[in-house]
């Protein structure tokens, strides 16, 4: 059985002006569709990668995960258990610590007034369950030494306080973690160390990753599979390996083809047209057609439906195999 | 490499705290030829940003250049200060930054800016800088630019708002231009247009560009040689091919390793020991020796060759075969 | 307990002495100046009734004869010294102003610490929980901000005054006092707390606490209360010398502390009485201390607020 399971999940935010405003001004309400339709599974012990673009919903979708945002629409079931409309409150709970987050900016992540025992410890003393020496051993599993327990996060490096994050995140025995671009803030060489760590963790512990990232790289190198976003829709959903070798959407198609190359000497791209449209008035039916290349009439008017070809799922009109 | 449109000597920066003094840069030479694009790569606290910074005066004080030099035609230009300065920054270098919204006025219309730039460092009329804003906007590739002149930055997406930038760091004709992280703050498929418009039009106008950045996949695809730096000091310096495929310093070997890419298809991926030490902590000797792994007590003792032309500062540097 | 402390707290101690601000202190005469003032007017209202000569508010040892001394000259009748001369009741101007301090620092101090709370309450829950709760606090203090707040202090204080009993009011002045200058002041407090709020709770580290389910009212107190203090300690210091002046001033204007328990305000008051025929001892000197008081702790407060401003650094 999956782990994690998303159906039709949408989210829908409200950006309208003040009440005020909108009435002197007469404007509409206005709402942006951060997430629009989307389905996928997660299965255990596996590493299901979200890709895409600003705009393309992938934080948004993560914060739906863990429960830090309630769906528009659609849900999202964890082991079965639907966090935004459970009512027994031991589910919730027993759901609540089999997932953990870890975030972007390492330097935000860690309250800055707090020591490292106590910011590690915190997802357990939060439910009162017992912390003797969790801090230390925690620290020492991700490579950090048991003396950083009684620092201060602002005496460790990005790199550190990224481990410090992760370590938070194992405390409370989670089976899933949900990680929202946990490198894109980190330099290279510490990049490849906290990927490193992720998959030994993973091995160890038979973690289960959601990876939020616009970092093609680690997507190739970390993911089990791969979900490509654009403007809140799945549009591709795929092995790492069949999407790199044979992208069947033109998005991403586009993508890989932008995407820098380390062996790209002098390489001349025609660089892709446009950019990505405002969230808040989408383009009607292919949410991409106005830089497709393979536009046609049915793209302008329909919304592709999600369909399988081979192993991959694919949202588009004229995607073939 | 006669006549290099820039160039730097030995440069030093200091900045002077209570602790003691720093050396975000330290011992830096390097030249820009015409038409070239020189990638500057390295990790945060590399000092190389700080090296860009020096050479259009813009360092925050207390930072300053201690000593060393750097000549931009022929001419000395980190003595410069004042009107003089301020001249050569508009006039003989372009600046891009990070974050376009930072470069551009909010207040002024963008027409306006370029027409501004234009005149304060051109011998032409109101009406001529007003024409070659429209054609500099249209040049770097924003639709309809006769009317978008009269827009303002807030009115135009990321990617639009750097094209501006480089429209603007281009109008005066410097012959240098200094890109830092142009293209950090965008996405993918814009950073490719972005990249690829800095290319075209350097490549046209003979401008030199010097592009700081952190990503190694940018630079392969845009430089034509590269610095690598490493706590303040130059690791290597070479044509950007030899540079990403057979790199010479175990810390550049080690930096290309580590990018997933390079890993392709194996579990784990390389990884460098350690961090890039702090600026207050930089080790005696080569300061990339307690995380190298071909470390000898020369390494520990001597500080490392400075790189001269194409060559790594490493006391035993990577021997590759020819037919690598 | 005691044996495990010790280390701890020279290790604080270092680490304050080797801190950024300590040195920046070290360095601003300004900032070591007004700190020296205040230390010595604060130890010195503190501990006046050891300092003072005489308790100006004993009536066995006050002598109507030494009425009007001048400063440093002997009475004429009694052949008494006065440091800062005597008053029309024969009190010694130097002890009035040593326990008129205390008054003056007691409400002003209290007034603040009072502001303090109720600002931080409001701005943490208006910041973190917006929505109504927002609406209502930040319009409450939009209006009252309308109001130079010298006046909403008299307001409260008259109305205050008004529904206490007349046997009390003496006893009550003091509290109510604080009341006023208090609820005068708590909009800033609330501004900036909220200010600060919208900002930390955005952050993921409150997130991160979110997600493991604490509730809002930990996630304000631990995560986000320590993460705004330190705007709210220079407006704490300010708000003291401007809390200080409303009380001299309510006072001055004869609504604040009695003649009883009479603050340097209300000496100030008393002396103005006096300034015309001649005994300008009677006013100067209070003034002179209410000025040096709230001008070094304005002072510091500027100091403390440019050193933890880490743009101007």
């Amino acid at each position: 059985m999956a782990l994690v399971s998303v159906k039709n999940l949408s989210r829908v935010f409200d950006v309208s002006k003040p009440w005020l405003n909108r009435v002197i001004e007469r404007e509409p309400k206005a709402f942006l569709t951060a997430v629009s339709d989307v389905d996928f599974e997660v299965e255990p012990q596996t590493t299901y990668a979200l890709v895409g673009e600003s705009g393309s919903g992938k934080s948004t979708i993560g914060r739906m995960l863990v429960g830090l945002l309630n769906p528009s629409g659609g849900n999202v079931e964890i082991e079965g258990v639907d966090l935004a409309n459970e009512t027994d409150a031991a589910k919730v709970n027993a759901i609540r610590s089999d997932i953990q987050m870890i975030f972007q900016d390492p330097y935000a992540s860690l309250n800055p007034r707090w020591r490292v025992r106590d910011i590690i410890v915190e997802p357990v003393a939060a439910r009162g369950g017992k912390t003797d020496g969790l801090a230390e051993r925690l620290l020492e599993q991700v490579g950090l030494s048991v003396k950083d327990a009684g620092k201060f996060p602002h005496e460790f490096s990005g790199g550190q306080r990224q481990r410090i994050c992760i370590a938070r995140a194992l405390a409370s025995e989670p089976r899933l973690i949900v990680c929202d671009e946990p490198t894109s803030a980190l330099d290279v060489s510490v990049q490849s160390q906290v990927l490193n760590l992720m998959s030994d963790l993973k091995d160890n512990f038979g973690l289960t990753y959601v990876l939020i990232t616009h970092d093609l790289t680690v997507v190739q190198h970390m993911a089990d599979r791969i979900g490509v976003l654009y403007l809140g829709r799945l549009v591709e959903e795929g092995a790492p390996d069949e999407l790199f070798e044979r992208p069947k959407h033109p998005y991403t198609q586009m993508l890989l083809e932008a995407a820098p190359r380390m062996d790209g000497f002098g390489r001349e791209v025609a660089p892709p047209e446009g950019e990505i449209p405002d969230p808040i008035n989408p383009p009607p039916g292919c949410a991409f057609h106005p830089r497709c290349p393979l536009a046609g009439d049915i793209c302008r008017q329909e919304r592709p439906e999600m369909r399988r070809i081979g192993t991959t799922r694919v949202a588009c009109h004229v995607a073939e195999g | 490499m006669a006549d290099p449109v820039l160039s730097i000597r030995n440069l030093c920066v200091e900045i002077p705290t209570r602790h003691g003094i720093l050396k975000p840069v330290d011992g830096v030479s390097y030249d820009i030829a015409k038409g070239e694009i020189l990638g500057i790569v390295g990790e945060s606290g590399a000092g190389k940003s700080m090296a860009g910074n020096a050479v259009i005066g813009l360092l925050n004080p207390p930072a300053h250049v201690s000593s060393g030099e750097i000549w931009l035609n022929g001419k000395r230009i980190d003595t410069l200060k004042g009107d003089a300065l301020r001249r050569l920054r508009g006039k003989e270098i372009g600046m891009v930054f990070q974050d376009p919204l930072t470069s551009l006025n909010p207040l002024l219309r963008i027409g306006d800016q370029l027409v501004e730039t234009m005149l304060t460092h051109l011998p032409i009329s109101k009406s001529e800088a007003e024409k070659r804003a429209v054609a500099a906007l249209e040049e770097v590739g924003i639709p309809g630019a006769a009317k978008r002149v009269n827009s303002y930055p807030h009115e135009f997406s990321g990617g639009m708002r750097q094209r501006v930038v480089i429209a603007l760091a281009l109008c005066a004709e410097p012959s240098l231009v200094i890109a830092d992280e142009p293209t950090t703050a965008l996405d993918v498929s814009v950073q490719a247009q972005i990249i690829a418009l800095l290319k075209r039009l350097c490549r046209e106008r003979g401008t030199a560009v010097m592009l700081i950045t952190h990503d190694m996949g940018v630079i392969a695809e845009a430089a034509d040689r590269v610095a690598v730096m490493y706590a303040g000091r130059l690791a290597e310096l070479g044509p950007v091919r030899d540079v990403i495929t057979a790199p010479e310093h175990p810390y550049t070997h080690g930096l290309m390793a580590s990018t997933p890419l390079a890993s392709r298809g194996q579990k784990r991926l390389h990884q460098i020991p350690g961090a890039m030490p702090r600026l207050d902590a930089v080790p005696d000797g080569c300061a990339f020796n307690p995380r190298c792994p071909r470390v000898a007590d020369k390494c520990r003792q001597a500080p490392a060759p400075k790189v001269d032309g194409a060559a790594a500062a490493c006391w035993f540097p990577l021997q590759h075969e020819e037919a690598s | 307990m005691s044996g495990t402390s010790t280390p701890a707290q020279k290790s604080r101690l270092r680490t304050a002495l080797e801190s950024d601000l300590f040195y920046t202190f070290k360095r601003s005469p300004v900032a070591v100046v007004s700190t020296v003032v205040v230390l010595v007017l604060v130890l010195s209202a503190v501990f006046a009734p050891l300092i003072a000569p005489t308790n100006p508010f004993d009536p066995a040892s006050l002598n109507l004869m030494n009425g009007f001394t001048p400063p440093m000259s002997p009475n004429d009748f009694t052949g008494e010294t006065f440091f800062m001369g005597t008053d029309d009741q024969g009190r010694d101007v130097f002890s009035t102003i040593l326990y008129g301090m205390r008054i003056s620092l007691f409400v002003g101090v209290a007034a603040v610490l009072f502001a303090m709370v109720l600002g931080i309450t409001l701005g943490l829950l208006s910041g973190y929980l917006g929505g109504w709760v927002e609406t209502v606090i930040m319009r409450i203090a939009d209006v009252q901000l309308t109001f130079p707040s010298i006046l909403v202090a008299m307001l409260i204080f008259g109305v205050a005054k008004g529904i206490t009993p007349v046997e009390y009011r003496d006893q009550m002045a003091i509290w109510v006092l604080i009341l006023a200058i208090g609820l005068s002041d708590w909009v800033q407090f609330a501004r900036v707390v909220r200010g600060a709020t919208l900002v930390e709770k955005n952050k993921e580290y409150v997130e991160a606490a979110r997600l493991i389910g604490r509730r809002s009212g930990a996630i304000m107190l631990r995560h986000i209360l320590p993460n705004v203090l330190s705007p709210v300690l220079v407006i704490a210091t300010i708000s003291l010398a401007l809390a200080i002046i409303a009380e001299a001033t309510l006072s001055f204007l004869g609504v604040g502390a009695p003649p009883t328990q009479p603050s340097l305000g209300t000496l100030i008051r008393i002396g103005q009485g006096f300034l015309f025929s001649g005994e300008w001892w009677i006013l100067l000197f209070p003034a002179i201390t209410l000025l040096g008081l709230a001008l070094s702790v304005n002072l510091l407060g500027d100091w403390l607020r440019d050193a933890l401003n880490p743009r101007l650094r």
